[in-house]
């Protein structure tokens, strides 16, 4: 009987707690997902202020020195400047570079990442909402699409349209909007079946109007909760594309093409040049992977 | 007698279960047969009376459901009509469509999925007045405040979420969203039945009060016996997709025609017989996929006869205002 009195008032909190609140106490309690939330905070911060905070703008070819080149971390430079983690063949400062490679990497992410998502919904939404031709014709190009690896659809589509930071967004873009389109189409298939999507029918409420005001909202957070983890993913991918040089021109590096700018240096022993970016990368896609995982599994998606 | 103001004609919804292409491979050059076809409903002709309320009942996957969603034009029926005020409405087109959607309107079994969880009650309620214009941007408002007020709600709960609401407020928020659009026929779809017993006495309340004061025609599909012979002036059996029994509600109950409504009223608890022995209706209902010959029923009937393996018994009037499908009661009976 004491057990029933203590359990009760327990379960009714609970019930009360938005799903919100829930999920952030859930993610401060670990120590792991804090710790992976603060560092991703930490990077996001240092790609947005890199050019305030950089002490050497590696764009900048009249601020570099050759003279400088292949310095070890910490020596002091012919200008002056102590480069903390080295410089590389062209003598440009390592931290400088990454921080500015962070800021090319994350934009990708994130732009291709917002691309892929907004394509996938409105694809899974339609074949959800339509059905038939629609659904199997949608869903076979998907299955085409996740079908291939997708390094290689993102390599195809390279060679034939350029380099570029815009074409390699739109090859992420296209490599990743499947997965995004056959998760929301899933989400989307569940919520059609409930009694308030009826209800709206039997409104004579137009299709578009269903779709956007009931099945959009309701079947979008298992995806957006997937999407951070799918960020972690399209950052390698380029950095991939990047190490393989068909990613990001060499003026607007990235992580991925300063770890392949260091490569060949790894064996003479100047480690740092690429040991650094990868160290970064490695960092990054880590929290981001933390926190995208935490998060699926607070709310439950099954991917 | 005056002409019934809804009116079902033969109506079918059949469901075929969805083939494989290898399936349908077989099937085109004759190596498999084609696929079961899934009877729901299958041949109803039901007549509805302005302001009575037409009691439904039958056992889980009869075709209640299926039937209400047809008649409220939810879902398209495979064969037969649906005739509202005169007019089959499949021949309706845009706003006279739009007009009967609005005047026939359903209350749903479950008060946790009727809601979108992601819409505020004033929302829920007033969206089909704001999405159809049916009312003036400034005038929405009251005419929702004026809804929530019918149906009991506080209208301090207007800005809430329905994950805010017990079972029994949701339901209250579903009845003010059919209330709203000025309905003059309530399809009710079990609206009780996820209830508790002493909120479900409320909301039948609720419903009574609602046609008192509107002047509403009923169809009320449920599986309690209980409810639908304290609410309803009709009432119709319903087994395996068809009806065997129709007749004023005190009619049946007290003088069962088929031997169906007989067990199944047999078989519903009631306080002034809970001495007697419990008779359950033997066998389970047989798969709509494939339904025994003859009448559905003999393989649970104890009155079965040789005709009933055979020929199927059709709804025939025997007496004033009741029918049923039972070769007990056809005239040429031997």
């Amino acid at each position: 009987m004491s057990l029933s009195k203590s359990v009760a008032p327990v379960v009714a909190a609970n019930a009360d707690t938005p799903l919100r609140t829930k999920v952030l106490r859930r993610i401060r309690s670990r120590p792991t997902t804090r710790g992976a939330v603060i560092l991703l905070g930490v990077f996001v911060l240092l790609a947005v202020l890199a050019p305030l905070i950089a002490p050497q703008n590696p764009h900048d070819l009249a601020s570099l020195s050759v003279m400088d080149n292949r310095l070890e971390p910490g020596s002091r430079g012919m200008t002056g400047i102590t480069y903390w983690l080295g410089t590389d063949a062209q003598g440009r400062d390592m931290l400088s570079a990454i921080l500015y490679g962070l800021r090319t990497s994350l934009l990708v992410g994130l732009l291709s990442s917002a691309g892929a998502l907004a394509i996938g919904i409105a694809a899974g939404l339609f074949a959800a909402q339509f059905g038939g031709a629609v659904d199997a014709a949608i869903m076979r190009v998907v299955d085409f699409m996740l079908g291939f690896p997708s390094i290689l659809i993102a390599l195809v589509l390279l060679a034939s349209i350029g380099r570029g930071v815009d074409k390699v967004i739109i090859a992420i873009i296209l490599v990743q909007w499947a997965q995004y389109a056959r998760l929301m189409r899933a989400a989307a298939l569940v919520e059609r079946r409930k009694e308030y999507i009826e209800a709206a029918v039997n409104f004579g409420l137009p299709t578009p109007h269903i779709m956007l005001a009931h099945l959009l909202p309701n079947s979008v957070g298992s995806v957006l909760v997937v999407t951070t983890i799918n960020i972690a993913g399209a950052i390698t991918l380029e950095a991939t594309l990047s190490f393989l040089g068909v990613g990001v021109p060499v003026t607007q590096p990235s992580l991925g093409l300063l770890i392949a700018n260091g490569f060949e240096f790894l064996l003479s022993g100047e480690y740092w040049i690429a040991a650094f970016p990868g160290i970064a990368l490695v960092l990054l896609i880590m929290s981001l992977n933390l926190v995208g995982d935490r998060l699926r599994r607070s709310f439950n998606v099954r991917t | 007698m005056t002409v019934p103001f809804f009116e079902l004609r033969g109506v079918k919804k059949h469901f075929r279960s969805k083939s494989t292409f290898a399936q349908r491979l077989l099937a085109a050059t004759g190596q498999a047969p084609p696929p079961p076809v899934l009877r729901a409903v299958d041949g109803v002709d039901l007549s509805v009376m302005r302001g009575e309320v037409l009691g439904l009942v039958g056992e889980s996957g009869c075709g209640k459901s299926t039937l209400a969603r047809i008649a409220t034009g939810i879902s398209a029926a495979s064969a037969g009509d649906v005739v509202y005020d005169g007019r089959p409405v499949v021949q309706l087109r845009g706003k006279e469509r739009l007009d009967f959607l609005l005047k026939v309107q359903m209350v749903f079994q479950d008060p946790y999925a009727s809601l979108n969880p992601r819409m505020q009650v004033h929302r829920i309620v007033g969206e089909a007045l704001r999405v159809h214009r049916l009312l003036p941007k400034n005038e929405i408002d009251a005419a929702v405040d004026k809804a929530l007020t019918e149906v009991g709600l506080d209208l301090a709960y207007r800005n809430r979420y329905p994950h805010q609401f017990s079972g029994g407020q949701r339901q209250r928020i579903g009845i003010a969203r059919a209330l709203a659009v000025n309905p003059d026929f309530l399809v009710c779809d079990e609206p009780v039945s996820a209830l508790d017993v002493s909120i479900q006495a409320q909301v039948i309340n609720l419903f009574m009060d609602v046609r008192e004061r509107r002047g509403l025609t009923y169809l009320f599909v449920s599986h309690d016996l209980g409810i639908v012979r304290h609410i309803s002036d009709r009432v119709a059996i319903m087994y395996l997709g068809r009806i065997v029994e129709i007749g004023p509600a005190s009619a049946v109950f007290d003088k069962p025609a088929h031997p169906y409504s007989a067990a199944l009223i047999a078989a519903s608890p009631s306080a002034a017989r809970r001495k007697r022995d419990f008779q359950p209706l033997k066998g389970e209902l047989p798969s709509p996929l494939a339904p025994p010959t003859g009448c559905p029923f003999h393989p649970r009937c104890e009155h079965a006869m040789s005709k009933c393996r055979e020929v199927r018994p059709v709804l025939q009037e025997i007496a004033p205002g009741r029918s049923a499908a039972c070769h007990l009661h056809t005239s040429d009976n031997a």
